[in-house]
Protein backbone atom coordinates (compact mmCIF):
# COMPACT_ATOMS: atom_id res chain seq x y z
CA UNK A 1 0.00 0.00 0.00
CA UNK A 2 0.97 3.23 -1.15
CA UNK A 3 -0.71 7.04 -1.08
CA UNK A 4 -2.45 8.29 -3.66
CA UNK A 5 0.37 10.22 -5.06
CA UNK A 6 2.46 7.63 -5.05
CA UNK A 7 0.35 5.20 -6.93
CA UNK A 8 0.28 8.06 -9.56
CA UNK A 9 3.82 8.33 -9.96
CA UNK A 10 4.42 4.54 -10.32
CA UNK A 11 2.24 4.57 -12.96
CA UNK A 12 3.56 7.21 -14.81
CA UNK A 13 6.87 6.03 -15.04
CA UNK A 14 4.92 2.83 -16.42
CA UNK A 15 3.80 5.14 -19.47
CA UNK A 16 0.56 5.52 -17.68
CA UNK A 17 -1.68 9.06 -16.75
CA UNK A 18 -3.90 8.36 -14.23
CA UNK A 19 -6.74 10.34 -12.59
CA UNK A 20 -9.61 9.27 -10.06
CA UNK A 21 -12.73 10.17 -9.47
CA UNK A 22 -15.73 8.98 -6.79
CA UNK A 23 -16.88 5.51 -6.87
CA UNK A 24 -20.36 5.84 -8.42
CA UNK A 25 -19.14 8.47 -10.60
CA UNK A 26 -18.57 12.15 -10.68
CA UNK A 27 -16.03 15.05 -11.89
CA UNK A 28 -12.54 13.64 -12.32
CA UNK A 29 -10.24 14.84 -9.25
CA UNK A 30 -6.33 15.48 -9.82
CA UNK A 31 -3.83 15.68 -7.77
CA UNK A 32 -4.71 12.27 -6.90
CA UNK A 33 -6.17 12.08 -3.11
CA UNK A 34 -6.71 10.08 -0.36
CA UNK A 35 -10.66 11.08 -0.29
CA UNK A 36 -12.92 12.77 -2.44
CA UNK A 37 -12.26 16.35 -2.25
CA UNK A 38 -15.89 17.78 -0.54
CA UNK A 39 -17.31 14.81 0.49
CA UNK A 40 -14.67 12.41 1.96
CA UNK A 41 -16.11 9.69 0.24
CA UNK A 42 -13.98 6.87 -2.00
CA UNK A 43 -12.24 7.40 -5.18
CA UNK A 44 -11.31 4.96 -7.82
CA UNK A 45 -8.44 4.83 -10.72
CA UNK A 46 -8.93 5.38 -14.29
CA UNK A 47 -7.02 5.72 -17.56
CA UNK A 48 -7.22 9.78 -18.19
CA UNK A 49 -8.53 10.55 -22.05
CA UNK A 50 -5.60 13.02 -22.00
CA UNK A 51 -8.19 15.08 -24.30
CA UNK A 52 -8.48 18.60 -22.82
CA UNK A 53 -8.90 22.43 -23.53
CA UNK A 54 -6.46 25.22 -22.57
CA UNK A 55 -8.36 27.39 -19.59
CA UNK A 56 -5.69 30.03 -19.31
CA UNK A 57 -2.14 31.08 -20.16
CA UNK A 58 1.19 32.60 -19.66
CA UNK A 59 4.18 33.08 -21.56
CA UNK A 60 7.54 33.57 -19.31
CA UNK A 61 9.34 36.06 -20.79
CA UNK A 62 13.41 35.12 -19.88
CA UNK A 63 16.35 37.41 -21.22
CA UNK A 64 17.88 37.08 -24.94
CA UNK A 65 18.44 34.92 -26.64
CA UNK A 66 16.64 32.38 -24.35
CA UNK A 67 12.84 31.97 -25.50
CA UNK A 68 10.07 32.22 -23.60
CA UNK A 69 8.29 29.85 -22.43
CA UNK A 70 4.03 28.88 -21.78
CA UNK A 71 2.53 27.71 -18.75
CA UNK A 72 -0.80 26.91 -19.20
CA UNK A 73 -4.06 25.72 -17.00
CA UNK A 74 -5.80 22.25 -18.92
CA UNK A 75 -9.17 21.76 -18.19
CA UNK A 76 -9.29 18.00 -18.79
CA UNK A 77 -11.90 16.48 -20.64
CA UNK A 78 -13.37 14.19 -17.34
CA UNK A 79 -13.57 17.32 -15.18
CA UNK A 80 -10.11 17.61 -13.33
CA UNK A 81 -7.85 20.60 -14.38
CA UNK A 82 -3.59 20.47 -14.11
CA UNK A 83 -0.85 23.08 -14.68
CA UNK A 84 1.05 22.25 -17.96
CA UNK A 85 2.38 23.40 -20.70
CA UNK A 86 1.68 23.17 -24.59
CA UNK A 87 4.47 22.11 -27.09
CA UNK A 88 4.78 22.87 -30.56
CA UNK A 89 3.43 26.47 -30.38
CA UNK A 90 4.09 29.84 -30.18
CA UNK A 91 2.53 33.17 -28.34
CA UNK A 92 0.42 33.99 -31.44
CA UNK A 93 -1.02 30.00 -31.95
CA UNK A 94 -1.45 29.15 -28.23
CA UNK A 95 -5.28 30.31 -27.02
CA UNK A 96 -7.91 29.71 -24.42
CA UNK A 97 -10.39 27.45 -25.90
CA UNK A 98 -7.78 25.54 -28.01
CA UNK A 99 -8.23 21.69 -27.56
CA UNK A 100 -4.80 19.60 -26.61
CA UNK A 101 -4.09 16.23 -26.18
CA UNK A 102 -1.60 15.19 -23.25
CA UNK A 103 1.43 12.66 -23.72
CA UNK A 104 3.83 11.87 -21.71
CA UNK A 105 7.56 13.29 -22.15
CA UNK A 106 10.91 12.47 -20.45
CA UNK A 107 10.92 12.91 -16.50
CA UNK A 108 8.43 11.32 -16.51
CA UNK A 109 6.28 14.30 -17.00
CA UNK A 110 2.25 15.33 -18.66
CA UNK A 111 2.60 17.92 -20.92
CA UNK A 112 0.18 18.57 -24.06
CA UNK A 113 0.09 18.99 -28.29
CA UNK A 114 -2.55 21.08 -29.73
CA UNK A 115 -4.98 19.02 -31.60
CA UNK A 116 -5.10 19.13 -35.40
CA UNK A 117 -8.43 20.26 -37.11
CA UNK A 118 -10.25 16.81 -38.05
CA UNK A 119 -7.86 15.24 -35.11
CA UNK A 120 -8.78 14.22 -31.51
CA UNK B 1 -24.91 29.96 14.14
CA UNK B 2 -21.45 31.17 12.80
CA UNK B 3 -19.61 34.06 12.17
CA UNK B 4 -21.20 35.27 15.53
CA UNK B 5 -18.54 38.69 15.85
CA UNK B 6 -18.73 41.17 18.69
CA UNK B 7 -19.36 44.12 16.60
CA UNK B 8 -17.28 47.23 18.17
CA UNK B 9 -16.73 45.56 21.20
CA UNK B 10 -12.95 45.48 20.66
CA UNK B 11 -10.92 48.38 19.28
CA UNK B 12 -7.18 49.26 17.83
CA UNK B 13 -6.15 52.17 19.71
CA UNK B 14 -2.41 52.11 18.59
CA UNK B 15 -0.90 51.94 15.06
CA UNK B 16 2.58 52.67 13.71
CA UNK B 17 4.88 51.84 11.00
CA UNK B 18 8.40 51.97 11.09
CA UNK B 19 11.15 52.05 8.29
CA UNK B 20 8.29 52.18 5.16
CA UNK B 21 10.56 52.41 2.31
CA UNK B 22 14.11 51.64 2.75
CA UNK B 23 15.76 50.82 6.21
CA UNK B 24 19.51 49.28 5.90
CA UNK B 25 21.25 47.90 8.43
CA UNK B 26 17.72 46.23 10.33
CA UNK B 27 16.94 42.81 10.42
CA UNK B 28 12.90 41.91 9.66
CA UNK B 29 12.33 41.16 13.31
CA UNK B 30 13.85 44.48 14.59
CA UNK B 31 11.87 46.29 12.08
CA UNK B 32 9.06 44.39 13.59
CA UNK B 33 10.01 45.36 16.88
CA UNK B 34 10.60 48.94 16.18
CA UNK B 35 6.78 49.07 14.83
CA UNK B 36 5.33 47.34 18.26
CA UNK B 37 7.13 49.75 20.21
CA UNK B 38 6.09 52.79 18.15
CA UNK B 39 2.32 51.55 18.15
CA UNK B 40 2.36 50.87 21.91
CA UNK B 41 3.41 54.30 22.51
CA UNK B 42 0.53 55.44 20.34
CA UNK B 43 -1.83 53.56 22.44
CA UNK B 44 0.05 54.89 25.77
CA UNK B 45 0.35 50.47 27.15
CA UNK B 46 3.54 49.08 28.38
CA UNK B 47 5.44 46.38 26.82
CA UNK B 48 4.20 43.92 29.36
CA UNK B 49 0.47 44.47 29.60
CA UNK B 50 1.14 42.68 26.10
CA UNK B 51 -0.65 39.57 26.72
CA UNK B 52 -1.37 38.27 22.69
CA UNK B 53 1.43 38.81 20.42
CA UNK B 54 0.65 37.96 16.80
CA UNK B 55 3.10 37.76 14.23
CA UNK B 56 4.00 36.25 10.52
CA UNK B 57 7.33 37.12 9.37
CA UNK B 58 8.50 36.20 6.01
CA UNK B 59 11.72 34.22 6.41
CA UNK B 60 10.93 32.96 10.29
CA UNK B 61 8.45 29.63 10.34
CA UNK B 62 8.30 30.59 14.49
CA UNK B 63 8.54 34.08 14.30
CA UNK B 64 5.78 34.53 16.75
CA UNK B 65 8.30 32.67 19.11
CA UNK B 66 11.15 34.91 18.58
CA UNK B 67 9.18 38.15 18.32
CA UNK B 68 8.31 36.63 22.20
CA UNK B 69 11.80 36.87 23.14
CA UNK B 70 13.10 39.54 21.25
CA UNK B 71 10.69 41.72 23.39
CA UNK B 72 11.18 40.11 26.55
CA UNK B 73 7.72 39.13 26.87
CA UNK B 74 5.05 36.02 28.29
CA UNK B 75 2.53 36.08 26.02
CA UNK B 76 -0.69 34.27 27.28
CA UNK B 77 -1.16 33.43 23.68
CA UNK B 78 1.06 33.54 20.29
CA UNK B 79 -0.10 32.70 16.82
CA UNK B 80 2.19 32.14 14.31
CA UNK B 81 -1.01 32.09 11.53
CA UNK B 82 1.02 32.17 8.03
CA UNK B 83 -1.58 32.99 5.10
CA UNK B 84 0.67 34.93 3.07
CA UNK B 85 -0.72 38.89 3.06
CA UNK B 86 -3.69 37.85 4.53
CA UNK B 87 -2.51 36.50 7.89
CA UNK B 88 -2.63 39.91 9.67
CA UNK B 89 -6.83 40.67 9.10
CA UNK B 90 -6.64 36.53 10.39
CA UNK B 91 -4.93 37.77 13.29
CA UNK B 92 -7.21 40.36 13.84
CA UNK B 93 -9.71 37.52 13.76
CA UNK B 94 -8.95 35.40 16.95
CA UNK B 95 -7.25 38.28 18.62
CA UNK B 96 -10.92 40.11 18.83
CA UNK B 97 -12.39 36.71 19.77
CA UNK B 98 -9.72 36.38 22.24
CA UNK B 99 -9.90 39.68 23.43
CA UNK B 100 -14.10 39.77 23.37
CA UNK B 101 -14.20 36.54 25.53
CA UNK B 102 -12.07 37.72 28.10
CA UNK B 103 -9.02 35.28 27.21
CA UNK B 104 -6.82 38.01 26.11
CA UNK B 105 -7.02 41.91 27.23
CA UNK B 106 -4.05 43.28 24.81
CA UNK B 107 -3.10 42.16 21.77
CA UNK B 108 -0.20 43.40 19.10
CA UNK B 109 -0.35 42.21 15.68
CA UNK B 110 2.91 42.83 13.99
CA UNK B 111 5.52 42.88 10.87
CA UNK B 112 8.33 43.46 10.00
CA UNK B 113 11.36 43.18 7.04
CA UNK B 114 13.69 44.17 4.93
CA UNK B 115 13.29 42.86 1.35
CA UNK B 116 14.92 45.48 -0.19
CA UNK B 117 17.62 46.17 1.71
CA UNK B 118 18.59 42.35 2.34
CA UNK B 119 18.80 41.89 -1.86
CA UNK B 120 15.88 43.55 -3.44
CA UNK B 121 13.69 40.24 -4.39
CA UNK B 122 10.71 39.11 -2.97
CA UNK B 123 11.48 36.42 -0.58
CA UNK B 124 8.93 34.21 0.55
CA UNK B 125 9.45 30.10 1.90
CA UNK B 126 6.54 29.49 -0.41
CA UNK B 127 6.45 27.08 -3.51
CA UNK B 128 4.54 25.95 -6.35
CA UNK B 129 3.50 22.95 -4.76
CA UNK B 130 4.89 19.26 -6.81
CA UNK B 131 1.74 19.06 -9.14
CA UNK B 132 2.68 22.92 -10.50
CA UNK B 133 6.58 23.03 -9.83
CA UNK B 134 7.55 21.25 -13.27
CA UNK B 135 6.37 23.46 -15.55
CA UNK B 136 8.43 25.76 -13.90
CA UNK B 137 5.63 28.87 -12.83
CA UNK B 138 7.26 32.33 -11.26
CA UNK B 139 5.91 31.89 -7.88
CA UNK B 140 3.62 33.88 -7.38
CA UNK B 141 3.40 35.78 -10.18
CA UNK B 142 2.61 33.35 -13.00
CA UNK B 143 -0.34 32.68 -11.18
CA UNK B 144 -1.61 35.89 -11.19
CA UNK B 145 -0.82 36.22 -14.73
CA UNK B 146 -2.90 33.31 -15.65
CA UNK B 147 -5.68 34.59 -13.35
CA UNK B 148 -5.29 37.80 -15.77
CA UNK B 149 -5.19 35.98 -18.84
CA UNK B 150 -8.50 34.38 -17.91
CA UNK B 151 -10.39 37.81 -16.84
CA UNK B 152 -9.24 39.09 -20.11
CA UNK B 153 -10.31 36.09 -22.16
CA UNK B 154 -13.56 36.22 -20.34
CA UNK B 155 -15.16 39.46 -19.90
CA UNK B 156 -13.25 41.55 -21.91
CA UNK B 157 -10.35 43.39 -19.32
CA UNK B 158 -7.45 45.10 -21.13
CA UNK B 159 -4.31 45.80 -20.18
CA UNK B 160 -4.87 49.37 -20.55
CA UNK B 161 -7.55 48.53 -17.75
CA UNK B 162 -4.77 47.02 -15.43
CA UNK B 163 -2.49 50.11 -15.99
CA UNK B 164 -5.25 52.33 -14.88
CA UNK B 165 -4.53 50.59 -11.39
CA UNK B 166 -1.09 51.30 -11.14
CA UNK B 167 -1.49 54.73 -12.53
CA UNK B 168 -4.41 55.59 -9.68
CA UNK B 169 -1.83 54.02 -6.92
CA UNK B 170 0.98 56.31 -8.06
CA UNK B 171 -1.34 59.54 -7.68
CA UNK B 172 -2.18 58.57 -4.17
CA UNK B 173 1.44 58.40 -3.40
CA UNK B 174 2.58 61.11 -4.96
CA UNK B 175 0.99 63.20 -2.46
CA UNK B 176 1.82 60.58 0.71
CA UNK B 177 5.33 60.99 2.08
CA UNK B 178 5.49 57.64 3.15
CA UNK B 179 5.09 56.47 0.24
CA UNK B 180 7.92 54.95 -1.36
CA UNK B 181 7.72 55.24 -5.37
CA UNK B 182 6.46 58.67 -6.89
CA UNK B 183 6.75 60.72 -10.14
CA UNK B 184 4.66 60.60 -13.03
CA UNK B 185 3.57 57.13 -14.87
CA UNK B 186 0.98 56.88 -17.33
CA UNK B 187 -0.44 53.77 -18.65
CA UNK B 188 1.33 53.72 -21.33
CA UNK B 189 4.75 53.74 -18.98
CA UNK B 190 3.02 50.38 -17.60
CA UNK B 191 2.26 49.22 -20.99
CA UNK B 192 5.64 49.86 -22.37
CA UNK B 193 7.47 48.27 -19.16
CA UNK B 194 9.09 44.97 -19.53
CA UNK B 195 6.74 41.64 -20.07
CA UNK B 196 7.60 39.34 -17.32
CA UNK B 197 4.92 37.01 -17.27
CA UNK B 198 1.98 37.50 -19.70
CA UNK B 199 -0.15 39.84 -19.41
CA UNK B 200 2.04 40.96 -16.52
CA UNK B 201 4.66 43.42 -16.88
CA UNK B 202 6.45 44.97 -14.26
CA UNK B 203 4.67 47.91 -13.25
CA UNK B 204 1.55 45.62 -13.16
CA UNK B 205 3.87 44.33 -10.04
CA UNK B 206 4.02 45.47 -6.21
CA UNK B 207 7.27 47.07 -5.34
CA UNK B 208 9.81 45.32 -2.78
CA UNK B 209 10.88 47.45 0.28
CA UNK B 210 11.62 47.37 3.37
CA UNK B 211 9.41 48.09 6.19
CA UNK B 212 7.12 47.42 9.19
CA UNK B 213 4.11 47.83 11.33
CA UNK B 214 1.84 46.93 14.54
CA UNK B 215 -1.39 47.43 15.71
CA UNK B 216 -2.39 47.39 19.32
CA UNK B 217 -6.05 46.09 19.96
CA UNK B 218 -7.99 46.25 23.34
CA UNK B 219 -11.57 45.61 24.57
CA UNK B 220 -13.47 49.22 24.03
CA UNK B 221 -14.10 49.70 27.92
CA UNK B 222 -10.47 49.92 28.31
CA UNK B 223 -10.00 51.64 25.24
CA UNK B 224 -11.26 54.62 26.24
CA UNK B 225 -8.18 55.20 28.82
CA UNK B 226 -6.58 55.39 25.79
CA UNK B 227 -5.35 58.40 24.19
CA UNK B 228 -5.78 58.14 20.67
CA UNK B 229 -9.04 57.92 19.31
CA UNK B 230 -10.27 54.35 19.28
CA UNK B 231 -11.44 52.37 15.99
CA UNK B 232 -14.11 50.08 16.26
CA UNK B 233 -13.80 46.81 14.58
CA UNK B 234 -16.89 46.32 13.12
CA UNK B 235 -16.47 42.73 11.50
CA UNK B 236 -13.52 40.47 10.30
CA UNK B 237 -13.77 37.21 8.41
CA UNK B 238 -11.20 34.93 6.73
CA UNK B 239 -11.68 32.56 3.99
CA UNK B 240 -9.65 29.62 2.50
CA UNK B 241 -10.95 28.12 -0.85
CA UNK B 242 -7.33 26.15 -2.43
CA UNK B 243 -3.38 27.02 -2.24
CA UNK B 244 -2.04 26.46 -5.68
CA UNK B 245 -4.61 28.91 -8.03
CA UNK B 246 -4.43 25.87 -10.75
CA UNK B 247 -7.43 24.60 -8.06
CA UNK B 248 -9.64 27.35 -8.27
CA UNK B 249 -12.79 26.09 -9.99
CA UNK B 250 -12.78 29.78 -11.55
CA UNK B 251 -9.84 31.47 -12.18
CA UNK B 252 -11.17 34.88 -12.08
CA UNK B 253 -13.30 34.33 -8.73
CA UNK B 254 -11.41 34.68 -5.31
CA UNK B 255 -12.65 33.52 -1.41
CA UNK B 256 -13.09 37.60 -1.53
CA UNK B 257 -16.55 37.03 -2.64
CA UNK B 258 -17.10 35.27 0.67
CA UNK B 259 -14.71 36.98 3.03
CA UNK B 260 -15.96 40.19 2.07
CA UNK B 261 -19.64 39.51 1.93
CA UNK B 262 -19.47 37.73 6.01
CA UNK B 263 -17.01 40.43 7.23
CA UNK B 264 -19.54 43.39 5.93
CA UNK B 265 -22.89 41.59 7.17
CA UNK B 266 -20.98 41.12 10.73
CA UNK B 267 -20.64 44.99 10.49
CA UNK B 268 -23.70 45.58 9.43
CA UNK B 269 -22.87 47.38 6.18
CA UNK B 270 -23.18 47.23 2.19
CA UNK B 271 -20.56 48.09 -0.26
CA UNK B 272 -22.29 51.54 -1.11
CA UNK B 273 -21.79 52.45 2.64
CA UNK B 274 -17.99 51.88 2.63
CA UNK B 275 -16.50 55.26 2.07
CA UNK B 276 -12.29 54.03 1.94
CA UNK B 277 -11.02 51.05 0.53
CA UNK B 278 -7.75 48.89 1.22
CA UNK B 279 -6.76 46.45 -0.91
CA UNK B 280 -3.86 44.26 -1.03
CA UNK B 281 -2.54 45.08 -4.80
CA UNK B 282 0.10 42.83 -5.07
CA UNK B 283 -0.55 42.91 -8.92
CA UNK B 284 -2.92 45.15 -10.82
CA UNK B 285 -5.04 42.36 -11.60
CA UNK B 286 -5.97 41.58 -7.58
CA UNK B 287 -7.68 45.08 -7.43
CA UNK B 288 -9.91 44.13 -10.34
CA UNK B 289 -10.65 41.27 -9.14
CA UNK B 290 -11.42 42.18 -5.32
CA UNK B 291 -13.60 45.36 -6.08
CA UNK B 292 -15.18 42.74 -8.15
CA UNK B 293 -15.64 40.35 -5.38
CA UNK B 294 -16.10 42.61 -2.87
CA UNK B 295 -19.09 43.85 -4.42
CA UNK B 296 -18.16 47.20 -5.06
CA UNK B 297 -19.09 45.80 -8.74
CA UNK B 298 -20.40 43.00 -10.61
CA UNK B 299 -18.13 40.15 -11.48
CA UNK B 300 -16.68 41.26 -15.09
CA UNK B 301 -16.83 45.02 -14.94
CA UNK B 302 -13.93 45.58 -12.86
CA UNK B 303 -11.79 47.14 -15.77
CA UNK B 304 -14.24 49.13 -16.67
CA UNK B 305 -15.12 50.20 -13.06
CA UNK B 306 -11.02 50.93 -12.65
CA UNK B 307 -10.76 53.34 -15.84
CA UNK B 308 -11.06 56.78 -15.77
CA UNK B 309 -9.67 57.59 -12.49
CA UNK B 310 -12.27 56.58 -10.60
CA UNK B 311 -10.31 55.25 -7.70
CA UNK B 312 -7.68 57.26 -8.08
CA UNK B 313 -7.36 60.84 -6.12
CA UNK B 314 -10.43 62.53 -7.00
CA UNK B 315 -12.42 59.57 -7.93
CA UNK B 316 -15.89 58.12 -6.93
CA UNK B 317 -13.93 55.44 -4.78
CA UNK B 318 -11.00 56.10 -3.36
CA UNK B 319 -8.75 52.76 -3.10
CA UNK B 320 -5.71 51.92 -1.48
CA UNK B 321 -5.36 56.09 -0.37
CA UNK B 322 -1.52 55.92 0.72
CA UNK B 323 -0.63 54.36 -2.78
CA UNK B 324 -0.74 50.63 -1.93
CA UNK B 325 1.54 47.64 -2.29
CA UNK B 326 2.14 48.96 -5.89
CA UNK B 327 3.24 52.87 -4.99
CA UNK B 328 3.77 53.16 -1.10
CA UNK B 329 5.38 50.10 0.41
CA UNK B 330 5.60 46.14 0.16
CA UNK B 331 7.37 44.39 1.93
CA UNK B 332 7.02 40.90 1.46
CA UNK B 333 3.65 40.66 2.98
CA UNK B 334 1.02 43.87 2.82
CA UNK B 335 -1.41 43.30 5.11
CA UNK B 336 -0.37 44.86 7.86
CA UNK B 337 -0.69 48.41 5.78
CA UNK B 338 -3.43 48.07 4.35
CA UNK B 339 -5.11 48.56 7.87
CA UNK B 340 -2.82 50.60 9.17
CA UNK B 341 -3.68 52.96 6.19
CA UNK B 342 -7.72 51.83 7.02
CA UNK B 343 -6.51 53.63 10.55
CA UNK B 344 -5.31 56.16 10.01
CA UNK B 345 -8.15 57.18 7.35
CA UNK B 346 -10.98 56.18 10.58
CA UNK B 347 -8.57 58.56 12.92
CA UNK B 348 -8.87 61.58 10.19
CA UNK B 349 -4.62 61.67 10.05
CA UNK B 350 -4.11 59.72 6.25
CA UNK B 351 -1.90 61.93 4.20
CA UNK B 352 -4.45 61.61 1.73
CA UNK B 353 -7.31 61.96 4.34
CA UNK B 354 -10.63 61.46 3.11
CA UNK B 355 -13.31 64.30 4.46
CA UNK B 356 -15.86 62.72 6.53
CA UNK B 357 -14.66 58.78 5.74
CA UNK B 358 -17.05 56.90 8.56
CA UNK B 359 -16.31 53.18 7.11
CA UNK B 360 -12.83 51.72 6.41
CA UNK B 361 -12.64 48.26 5.08
CA UNK B 362 -9.16 46.71 4.77
CA UNK B 363 -9.17 43.23 2.48
CA UNK B 364 -5.37 40.69 2.85
CA UNK B 365 -4.58 38.18 0.07
CA UNK B 366 -2.11 35.53 0.23
CA UNK B 367 -0.57 32.77 -1.44
CA UNK B 368 -2.07 32.43 -5.36
CA UNK B 369 -4.96 34.34 -4.75
CA UNK B 370 -5.58 31.37 -2.33
CA UNK B 371 -6.12 33.18 1.42
CA UNK B 372 -8.90 36.03 1.38
CA UNK B 373 -9.36 38.54 4.42
CA UNK B 374 -11.55 41.66 5.06
CA UNK B 375 -12.01 43.53 7.92
CA UNK B 376 -14.33 46.72 8.55
CA UNK B 377 -13.49 49.27 11.13
CA UNK B 378 -15.63 52.13 11.59
CA UNK B 379 -14.57 56.16 12.62
CA UNK B 380 -14.14 56.82 16.35
CA UNK B 381 -17.32 56.94 18.11
CA UNK B 382 -19.51 55.27 15.65
CA UNK B 383 -19.73 51.77 17.46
Amino acid sequence: MTGAAQVWDEALAQGRFLLQRPQGGGKAVFPPRELAPGTGGDLEWFEASGRGTVYSVTWIQRRPPEAPYNVVLVDLEEGARMMGRVEGVTEESLRIGMAVRARIAEGPLVVFNPVQEGQG
Amino acid sequence: MGDTFPRGRTAVVGSATFGVGEMPGYSALEIAANAVRRALADADISLPEVDGLFIALPDDLFGGLSLAQYLGIHPRFTDNNRAGGASFMSHLVTAVMMLDAGYLDCAVIAYGANQRSSGGKLSTPARPDRWDAPYAPMYPLSFYALAAARHMHQYGTTREQLAEVAVAARGWANTNPEAFAKGPLSVEDVLSSRMISTPISARDCCLVTDGGAALVLTRMDRARDCPQPSVPILGAAAATWYNSLTQAEDVTVTAAAESGPRAMAMAGVTPAEIDVVQLYDAFTINTVLFLEDLGFCAKGEGGAFVSGGRIAPGGTLPVNTNGGGLSCCHPGMYGMFAMTEAVRQMRGTAANQIDGAKIALAHGNGGTLSAQATVIFGAPGTA
